[in-house]
């Protein structure tokens, strides 16, 4: 997967790392770099299906006006990934399409 | 939900920003400073403060010149709100945003806007496929990331920014598989009519002749003159295509990155129900203001790249006079004449050449306004620059009637990644002047907010 | 069939869906239509199909909305086919829920009331248990609600391109970017005049009065007395999300496109159709209430739109007594009532059917009565 990556982690980039997880896959990325960042340095290619046509999509600005980088973060759908500094443990996935709202888990009986 | 009030909010904590915050304090106001990175520095001094030793020489010492001032901006006294997503400014002063996932306010006496710059979008074909990102997102990846395109890289476009990444890349090793340069001889000839600022802006340009010889060095295969960029590839970018000297070129490659220029991140100054007017040397809109930056009677001010792109200098010395004209509205900071003409003298000298690289990268109409029916224009909603002239075709006049028939505009980036195009084409196709066309009515929450966030 | 030349003042749905049922019955149609920036109703329309609750205090309303749902189908089957445009239709019956218990109990009543009066516009009270089977998701704080089998939804804005496509289709010319500020009527020739801001000049046998809130004063030009005052209604919109909730309620619903629509405020407010941070909280609050999965949506865009209303709430359809062959129209569900517009307004007012029975109690005359006193909250 990190074999074709767009970007690769240079000298420049120093300190310490974090663990980060991207679709089931552990990630050792410089700790305060963006998420959007930090996928593309380890070989995300594609973060996201379109929500109209389907189609393929990736950070385009990294500055937080396209809004091409929306991945999962943390179960949150829809995150700016190219806003978002890593942080260790975090639990990052594609998204497919729309977000979908999570149904089940509300509403019935509690308060 | 706790409720602040300042003298002064500022909204963006770039080279306009972080001035005003320090011509502020010095003056006595209370300062709040709102900004969607956590760092201070805004685009072109992002991360300025932390970023390692050899990354700063890297950048260059245009880059490093924005220490002092972060230094400055962090000794101010002004309080800097990190990681805050601002969604509403009211026409009272009232500012919304959302920090740590939760809906707040900070009300101003004044209120000033300096989100800065974007880059201008490059509307063409496959420029929504992975692989393809901004020159300006490319230096993000250096500046707030170390990291470098792993493999050739191709650069495409026209305009400072695309030269100075050329060479901080070609600095750091990167291999340039192709330098595409889109300026035409046509606007170097244009340029050269700007007489002193011509010869003054050549000299500035000095770093470009430093970038030719490095270029040369390092062998990069440099495309001048060059028209019709199209992406190939069908799941991922896989090379440009483009025309050169009446040939049809393709260099492959899996990253490219595009540039043509940035334009004012106008959005705030749109919400807040201000006039703005077409700049047809820019190729933008900006909003009107008087001469220290104050949109028509509200108690807001926009300075630097948001008003009119006038590069990090005279952005720092606007955010100043606009910090002067508030001090002096409020009363306070007397004797501001002198400052005030100081830095006016400043800002002539800094913006001097402007009109100059205006001409010169003017970007090609083509890379503006797609001739071609099957280029995406609004990413987000998937509408095509074919959807967008049949709308003109059943009647729609502008970009709101557009936007209603044909959801342009209506995705999460709110219009900034097409509302330019979507403009332009729309005045093409009617055959009229785009300020006789309007732009999309921007209405907050300017940034999307999650629903939870007024709940929590 | 005529050569009479009908002219609409007003480009939104109601002008727009007149204009198109003269025009599919072969009348020269010209309509007249704002430009881009318009207070434009249409656009800022939530996009129900809706006859529970409507005219409880006119039956002939009540009745009058239940037909013209009745007729949609035939009206979006005809403009997909005529335009390729689907206006995103679908009838599904739709909910309205309530907090407390004490709305609920006020509803009933309502629905009782009008399904008796009107003859026929059936309802169900539903428990929070029962509505969850269709409505899964539903927070705690719904209490109970009603159904009603007549109700639907509808892309307003998809509808508004598919009668514009339509009109064009059938010959009809729109002009566009035109502020009317004069009409005026010859009485020797019988034809009407009509000037625009920009000095432009029209003349039409026969002329219909749809501009919203741009009608009173022209109405007064040829004879017509018609009050139009407005509220302004906010909106939210999601992000798209994936299909959720599949039938439209009183406080949310799910656009086809996946957007969620979140409305809607009704207030009083004059001519200024901005957004207010309160109402944007206030229907935020509401919105995660009814669904609290929704506290995960993003607000992507909210809206503020002036709606045309009259003093009762209830539409005012008329002929001009003095100035034959003048019409004015005001509505505010131009949504749930294009059908009825299109296929029964639009023939009247070109002058080829008479208006439908009792339609006289749309006559703007009831506000001229000095003892009534009107409410339009409803």
């Amino acid at each position: 997967m990190t074999t074709d990556s767009l970007f690769r982690l240079s000298n420049l980039a120093e300190g310490a790392t974090v663990t980060i997880d991207f679709e089931g896959q552990a990630m050792e990325v410089p700790e305060g770099i963006s998420v959007a960042a930090a996928l593309l340095a380890c070989g995300a290619r594609d973060f996201r299906s379109s929500v109209v046509g389907d189609q393929p999509r990736a950070p385009y600005c990294m500055m937080g006006v396209c809004f091409e980088c929306l991945v999962e973060i943390d179960g949150v759908p829809a995150r700016q990934s190219c806003l978002i500094p890593v942080r260790g443990g975090m639990c990052i996935k594609r998204q497919s399409g729309a977000p979908a709202l999570d149904i089940e888990d509300e509403g019935e009986g509690h308060e | 939900m706790s409720d602040v009030s300042a003298d002064l909010v500022i909204i963006g904590c770039g080279p306009a920003g972080m001035s005003a915050a320090c011509e502020a304090r010095a003056l006595g106001l209370s300062v709040v400073v709102l900004d969607e990175q956590n760092e201070a520095g805004g685009q072109i001094y992002r991360r300025i403060s932390t970023a390692p030793a050899p990354l700063k020489e890297l950048l260059g010492a245009d880059y490093a010149a924005g220490q002092r001032l972060a230094t400055a901006f962090g000794d101010s006294g002004a309080r800097h709100v990190g990681g805050a997503a601002v969604w509403n400014v009211s026409p009272a002063g009232v500012v919304d945003y959302v920090a740590q996932g939760r809906a707040q306010k900070v009300s101003g006496q004044f209120v000033l806007l300096a989100s800065g710059a974007m880059e201008r979008p490059f509307p063409i074909k496959g420029w929504t496929l992975p692989g393809v990102m901004g020159a300006g997102a490319g230096q993000i990846m250096l500046k707030g990331a170390g990291t470098l395109p792993r493999d050739p890289v191709v650069l495409a476009g026209c305009g400072p920014l695309l030269y100075l990444l050329a060479w901080q890349y070609l600095r750091a090793g990167v291999k340039i598989r192709a330098l595409v340069d889109t300026t035409s001889w046509a606007a170097h000839l244009r340029a050269l009519r700007h007489g002193a600022a011509a010869i003054r802006g050549w000299r500035d340009l000095r770093k470009g002749l430093e970038l030719l010889s490095l270029i040369r060095r390092e062998g990069v295969q440099v495309y001048r003159g060059a028209s019709g960029l199209a992406i190939e590839g069908a799941e991922r970018a896989e090379g440009l295509l483009f025309r050169h000297r009446k040939e049809m070129v393709r260099v492959p490659a899996s990253l490219i990155l595009l540039h043509q220029g940035v334009v004012p991140n106008a959005q705030l100054s749109w919400s807040v129900g201000a006039k703005h007017e077409w700049n047809a040397e820019q190729l933008c809109w900006q909003p009107l203001t008087d001469a220290a930056g104050r949109l028509g009677d509200l108690p807001i001010y926009v300075a630097g790249d948001s008003r009119a792109i006038v590069g990090a200098k005279a952005s720092a010395i606007q955010g100043r006079l606009a910090a002067l004209a508030i001090a002096g509205q409020l009363g306070q900071g007397a004797d501001t004449e002198q400052r005030a003409r100081q830095l006016q003298g400043e800002m002539a000298q800094a913006t001097h050449i402007r009109p100059f690289l205006d001409v010169l990268y003017r970007p090609l109409d083509e890379h503006r306004i797609p001739p071609a029916d099957d280029v995406l224009v609004c990413r987000c909603e998937e509408v095509t620059a074919g959807q967008i002239r049949h709308y003109v075709a059943l009647g729609c006049q502008g970009p709101n009637q557009a936007k209603a028939f044909g959801r342009c505009g209506m995705g999460p980036c709110q219009g900034r990644l097409c509302g330019l195009t979507v403009t332009e084409l729309i005045a093409q196709a009617r055959a009229v002047e785009p300020s006789q066309v309007g732009y999309y009515r921007i209405r907050p929450p300017i940034k999307p907010v999650l629903l939870g966030d007024f709940t929590e | 069939m005529s050569n009479e030349r009908l002219t609409v003042v007003g480009g939104g749905l109601v002008g727009s869906a007149i204009a198109y049922g003269a025009a599919r019955r072969g009348i020269s149609v010209r309509v007249l239509d704002q430009g881009d920036t318009a207070f434009r109703a249409s656009r800022g329309n939530f996009g129900l199909i809706w006859v529970s609750s409507k005219g409880g205090g006119m039956m002939r309303y009540a009745r009058w909305t239940r037909d013209a749902a009745r007729l949609w189908p035939e009206l979006h089957e005809e403009l997909l086919a005529l335009t390729g445009v689907d206006t995103g239709l679908q009838q599904t019956g739709g909910f309205w829920l309530g907090f407390s218990e004490k709305e609920v109990q006020a509803r009933a009543e309502l629905l009782e009331k009008i399904d008796k009066g009107a003859g026929g516009i059936p309802y169900r009270m539903m428990e929070p248990a029962e509505l969850r089977q269709y409505l899964p998701g539903l927070g705690p704080a719904v209490v109970g609600g009603s159904f009603g089998a007549h109700d639907g939804q509808v892309n307003p804005l998809m509808l508004l391109r598919a009668l514009h496509a339509g009109l064009k289709k059938r010959g009809a010319e729109i002009i566009s970017g035109v502020d009317v500020v004069d009409v005026r009527h010859q009485a020797d020739s019988g034809q009407f005049s009509i000037l625009s801001r920009d000095g432009q000049r029209w003349s039409s046998d026969r002329l219909v009065l749809a501009a919203g809130l741009g009608i009173p004063a022209l109405a007064e030009k040829v004879g017509l007395y018609a009050p139009v005052i407005t509220t302004r209604g906010q909106v939210l919109i999601t992000e798209r999300l994936k299909p959720f909730l599949h039938y439209p309620t009183n406080k949310a619903r799910q656009t086809r496109e996946g957007s969620v629509q979140i409305g809607s405020t009704s207030e009083d407010v004059g001519f200024d159709d901005r957004t207010t941070t309160d109402k944007i909280e206030w229907l935020a609050h509401r919105a995660v209430a009814t669904f609290p999965a929704l506290k995960a949506a993003r607000l992507v865009r909210a809206w503020g739109a002036l709606r045309p209303l009259t003093l009762d709430g209830y539409p005012i359809y008329q002929r001009s007594e003095s100035c034959p062959g003048a019409f004015v129209a005001i509505c505010h569900s131009g949504v749930t009532l294009a059908a009825a517009h299109a296929f029964v307004i639009g023939p009247w007012m070109a002058g080829l059917t008479q208006p439908p029975p009792d339609f006289e109690v749309f006559r703007s005359d009831r506000f001229l009565d000095p003892n009534a006193s009107f409410s339009h909250d409803h």
